[in-house]
């Protein structure tokens, strides 16, 4: 694995090898202390992030490394008009690995062709953010003790959220995996994205319009944000918007074991009493993100700990 | 209506009917010196109607993913000294290179110096083409911006 730009860029082998590894650093964190000691990681936020960037350095100083880089474009020479390809090619000089998130989609892409170190994609625009379907998969593996015969939901904006769409793509490869999209009519999912992923390969799938209806069949239900400036018009997003916020009240007939995710920030699509549930695992998936970019580092470096 | 053969050059058969300014218009062929003639709705047993375009000029380098991007239909032929010494289907191209421009907004094709505009084929056969960079679906033919 030179680069990861797109999580369809892992085979499922590759995918179960990083969060073997995830597992093993979690269990046992000081055999990986110094794995990347005289490694650099430069981490190139071309917009702010709070998550994933500290993440990608957590991580890297977890295993020993050191930490290079900027967090916002103002900050680095692209303010001065730098194209992309050239500070690529300018940090592959310092940095043995580089994460990189920039607005424009396609931007890592363009860095892996330039660049002489591997490049992760660190999230570019709405399009993709592969480490963000790592961490899901991670936790939804260490929740359910699989990754097939579950049944998902995805709630809120399906039409443009990136992590649900990739989710989608990376569970459409397991067994027995059961879809069920909850959305307003106007965040379905895109067309393509039914056509290629659900009807081409014969998925299981249902489109419903609230959570009430599905709750008690779901094993794990992956919440996003309904935004009020997706909707066509007010009276749409007044009528709908508390149906897409969890509380404790919606859960009263979930399953006792259903696991409930969200890629973080949230804002209030999840009521904050909900944190309380042990079936609230969204911080230990912002936990779990700091260990498979670790596993993710070592595999790009082609790193093993010591026995 | 006779237009004379060409000696020596290319001529492009069965374009679809009036398609033959868009090919020109591609190829460029209006910065070429030598005789191109453009023949509009010619009679054609399999398709009906169709386009001829033939370019006179013995040295002329087409480029094959260009017509295929516009119509995969047409046939190459290479004339020598008056003599068909090849003939070819051009196809559906794999990827096409600086031919259309992506249209969204929000890709790095839009802000990044000296990138090249490059497209691939996802599916053959509703002829969808893709941004590498954004993967947004290229909507509908466009001239050279």
């Amino acid at each position: 694995m030179k680069h990861l730009i797109d999580p369809m860029d892992l085979s499922v082998e590759e995918i179960n090898e990083l969060l073997d590894l995830a597992d093993d650093i979690i269990a046992d964190k000081d055999r990986y202390a110094n794995v990347c000691r005289g490694k650099k990681l430069a981490t190139l936020f071309f917009e702010p992030s709070t998550r994933t960037r500290l993440s990608f350095e957590a991580a890297m100083m977890e295993l020993g490394g050191n930490v290079l880089g900027f967090s916002s474009s103002d900050s680095s020479s692209s303010a001065k008009g730098e194209s992309v390809a050239d500070t690529v090619k300018v940090v592959s000089c310092y940095a043995d690995i580089i994460a990189m998130r920039h607005p424009k989609e396609g931007a890592p892409l363009l860095a892996s062709l330039k660049s002489d170190s591997p490049i992760i994609n660190a999230g570019d625009g709405g399009h993709n953010h592969p480490t963000q379907t790592l961490t899901d998969l991670l936790t939804i593996r260490r929740e359910k003790g699989r990754l097939e015969d579950i049944t998902i939901g995805f709630c809120g904006d399906l039409k443009f959220g990136r992590t649900v769409h990739s989710l989608i793509k990376a569970l459409s490869r397991y067994e027995k995996i059961r879809f069920v999209m909850i959305s307003p009519q106007e965040l379905e999912i895109p067309e393509y994205l039914r056509e290629e992923i659900f009807d081409k390969k014969g998925l299981s799938y249902e489109q419903v319009q609230t959570i009430d209806e599905v709750i008690e069949k779901l094993d794990v239900l992956y919440m996003t944000r309904v935004q009020r400036e997706r909707f066509f018009n007010e009276a749409d997003y007044i009528r709908l918007k508390d149906t897409y916020i969890l509380d404790v009240q919606k859960l009263c007939n979930a399953k006792k074991d259903l696991s409930i995710l969200h890629p973080l920030p949230r804002v209030n699509e999840i009521a904050v009493e909900v944190d309380d549930d042990e079936r609230a695992c969204y911080f230990k998936q912002a936990l779990n993100g700091k260990y498979v970019r670790m596993a993710l580092i070592m595999k790009m470096l082609g790193l093993e700990a010591g026995r | 209506m006779k237009i004379d053969s060409i000696q020596n050059g290319i001529v492009l058969d069965h374009i679809m009917a009036g398609k033959a300014m868009l090919v020109y218009k591609y190829l460029e062929l209006d910065k070429l010196n030598c005789s191109v003639a453009i023949i509009k709705n010619a009679a054609s047993h399999k398709m009906g109607r169709k386009d001829i375009l033939k370019i006179d000029h013995p040295d002329y380098d087409i480029n094959l993913d260009i017509l295929g991007y516009v119509d995969p239909g047409i046939t190459v032929s290479v004339i020598k000294d008056g003599a068909t010494v090849e003939k070819k289907k051009v196809g559906l191209p794999e990827r096409i290179v600086n031919v259309v421009k992506c249209k969204n907004p929000r890709c790095i094709t839009t802000t990044e110096q000296g990138i090249k505009q490059i497209f691939k084929l996802t599916d053959p056969e509703k002829r969808t083409y893709r941004c590498i960079y954004c993967e947004a679906e290229n909507q509908g033919e466009q001239i050279k911006w």
